[in-house]
């Protein structure tokens, strides 16, 4: 089975996001980048069809070159090949342009099943994965949480939640399935892992072995523009419910419950 | 002299990060109350090859460097010194005479299981009369025939009652004593007249467990002492050279566990109001967290210079290691007292890990080599010249 990870680097979930003057980046001096969550279940779920099906496990990650130890990261864990695609003419590129430049690689290699996030968590638009399905002209099964591939290795099925219900959708291969939390509990890059992952294959390729038109993908390509980011407004001070006794104090915190924030 | 970090190992240290953030930290009370590691953290650190990080790559190991050692024993020692422990003599004194002194067959033999964790290596060279004067050993080995026969008591012994396999040192020659009477056994725990004694209980430390090992007419092979038996005579260099290493390790501990009480007191010393302020505040608590965070400074410049300098080298750094070990093991205590300090009754409560570190860094100050021991070697080095 031929499995392809696509995998996004994001600014670690502790970082302390900064805005950037003019409010529409932030400030990426300071930033710990980590792999995207949703992307690290892609890559556990491809080593398990793997160990179950044989074949080979590749990652492609697009980004500039920090984004390798993402993709060493992912190949440290048990992926055998890693694609980075990296071009300062894709830099600013939004979900639709990532798509272009991912699936121009993909086209060129044989594969039964691609992984992306159902999100990245950063700019949190989970588009991309059904972007380039969409390029590939295959399906696309969007968040799941359990999937099982036929003994023959030729349809896969999938369970999604749907708002408390589990929807079970079944495709044939090739497909694109984008993950979503509770798929799997991904497994550490164990240290002799990352000795053997300095000799795998690292690939990178830059916008003119894509065979694409730089007007589709970067900035200039953007059909979506970010207009501005606002962080969330500052918490409200806390309030301490006064009261003489218990029960005034439980009235009290039930009015404001009931008045004030309108929960009850 | 800057140390640069590979990419390796800066994914490495990243892979120990998550691994002490989501499973050790978790976990670190429970240990402490059970006395004991859940079996499934230690196939957890068997999988991510922790058992085997300074034995070399030819033997299964990842042979990171001592630098690197130093800086996976700094994040380990963030949880619970026991984590560090479990792996520390497979890493460090239960498998460096064989790195440093064995035979080809000894290596092969032996150190893929320590590598792998499958087996667990120990050191045993303390006995009740011999501590700081090691050389004073009263174990003996007798040569009969095709074996040696061991006979003797080894107390303090960490990770003795799981060992596979011990490095025990014996008198081979009583006239000779260090000079060339003390030899460097290989003993696995099947061997016959091979029994665990007593598991000691302990101030601190708990999670790791140190014992007595006896030996009763112990039948070794003959071949089974370290470096073959051109080096029957040649143990205490070994003992010597395997402690050299263990100096830098300890220190790296010590810092780790350091590092981490400096964190506990920051946010203690935020949260904490007194007098309508937080204690952050007052000039007192200021002062130890400033002194904490320099004497932190000082002693990681000093570890990684002396690690960086093991590393080029390639062979020992006496006199760094002993001061490495002196001055971080001391400070560490220092941070463990005013990290209690600054945490007033709530520091000495067994519900914050503050107490605990305070117990099990009072060790660090003893094994290995005592302060004073290491202040003795350090002048001693001096006197010569170096
Ligand atoms: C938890 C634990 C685990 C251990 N694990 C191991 C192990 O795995 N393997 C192993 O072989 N050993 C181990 N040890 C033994 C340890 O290395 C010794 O305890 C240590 O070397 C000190 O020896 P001692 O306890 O006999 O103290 P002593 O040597 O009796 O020292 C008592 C005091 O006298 C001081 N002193 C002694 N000689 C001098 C001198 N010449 N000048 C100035 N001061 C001196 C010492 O510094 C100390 O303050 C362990 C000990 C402990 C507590």
């Amino acid at each position: 089975m031929k499995i392809i990870v696509c995998l996004k680097q994001v600014p670690d979930t502790e970082t302390q996001i900064k805005i950037a003057p003019g409010g529409e980046k932030i400030v990426t001096d300071d930033i710990k980048w980590v792999m995207n969550p949703y992307d690290e279940f892609g890559v556990e779920e491809a080593l398990r069809l793997k160990e179950k099906f044989g074949g080979d496990v590749t990652v492609i990650g697009m980004g500039p070159k920090r984004v390798t130890e993402s993709i060493r990261t992912a190949l440290a864990m048990g992926a055998d090949k890693g694609i980075l695609i990296s071009d300062a003419a894709l830099e600013g590129s939004d979900s639709l342009g990532t798509a272009k430049a991912l699936a121009a690689v993909i086209k060129g290699l044989q594969f039964d099943i691609i992984f992306t996030g159902q999100r990245g968590i950063d700019e949190d638009q989970g588009l991309t994965g059904a972007c380039i399905a969409d390029l590939l002209g295959i399906p696309q099964v969007s968040l799941a949480v359990k999937l099982e591939v036929a003994a023959d290795g030729k349809s896969v099925k999938v369970n999604r939640p749907v708002e408390g219900q589990t929807l079970v959708v079944e495709a044939q291969l090739p497909v694109l399935i984008t993950t979503q939390k509770g798929l799997n509990e991904p497994r550490y890059a164990s240290l002799p892992g990352i000795m053997k992952a300095k000799k795998k294959p690292l690939e990178e390729k830059a916008l003119k072995d894509l065979g694409l038109d730089p007007a589709e993908v970067g900035l200039g390509g953007r059909k979506l523009k970010i207009i501005k980011i606002t962080p969330p407004p500052a918490r409200a001070e806390g309030k301490i419910v006064q009261g003489e006794t218990p029960q005034d104090k439980a009235t009290e915190l039930a009015r404001l419950l009931h008045e004030e924030a309108k929960l009850i | 002299m800057e140390h640069e970090i590979p990419e390796s190992l800066a994914l490495m240290l990243e892979t120990v990060r998550r691994f002490v953030k989501q499973d050790l930290e978790p976990i670190s009370k429970q240990v402490e109350d059970e006395d004991r590691i859940p079996d499934n953290i230690v196939q957890t650190m068997r999988d991510l090859g922790l058992f085997g990080l300074s034995i070399p790559e030819q033997y299964g190991g990842l042979g990171i460097g001592v630098l690197g050692e130093c800086m996976v024993y700094e994040e380990l020692s963030r949880a619970n010194a026991c984590f560090r422990t479990r792996i520390g003599t497979n890493n460090g004194i239960g498998s460096q005479g064989i790195v440093i002194d064995g035979t080809e067959e000894q290596k092969g033999h032996y150190l893929p299981r320590l590598a792998s964790g499958e087996w667990i290596g120990v050191f045993a060279l303390t006995e009740p009369e011999a501590g700081s004067d090691a050389a004073n050993i009263q174990t003996t080995a007798e040569k009969r025939g095709d074996f040696w026969m061991l006979n003797g008591r080894k107390h303090f012994i960490t990770n003795g009652d799981i060992a596979d396999l011990a490095t025990v040192f014996a008198v081979t020659n009583k006239t000779e004593k260090a000079k060339g009477g003390i030899t460097a056994f290989l003993v696995e725990k099947t061997f016959p007249g091979f029994y665990v004694g007593a598991i000691e209980r302990k101030m601190g430390m708990r999670g790791s467990h140190t014992c007595e090992l006896l030996f009763d007419d112990c039948q070794v092979p003959a071949e089974n002492v370290i470096g073959g038996l051109s080096m029957v005579g040649k143990g205490f260099k070994t003992a010597m050279k395997v402690l050299d290493k263990g100096r830098l390790t300890m220190g790296a501990s010590a810092l780790g566990s350091a590092q981490r009480l400096l964190e506990l007191s920051l946010d203690y010393a935020r949260q904490r109001v007194q007098f309508g302020r937080p204690i952050g505040e007052f000039q007192a608590i200021q002062f130890m967290l400033a002194d904490m965070a320099t004497q932190i400074y000082a002693g990681r410049r000093m570890l990684y210079h002396a690690a960086t300098l093991r590393d080029r080298k390639g062979t020992a750094v006496v006199k760094e290691a002993s001061m490495v070990k002196l001055f971080c093991t001391e400070m560490a205590n220092r941070i463990a007292d005013m990290a209690v300090q600054i945490h007033g009754g709530m520091g000495y409560m067994k519900d914050f890990p503050v107490e605990r570190f305070y117990r099990d860094l009072r060790l660090t100050r003893i094994y290995e080599g005592t302060s004073e021991i290491q202040r003795l070697v350090i002048a001693r080095e001096l006197l010569k010249g170096k």
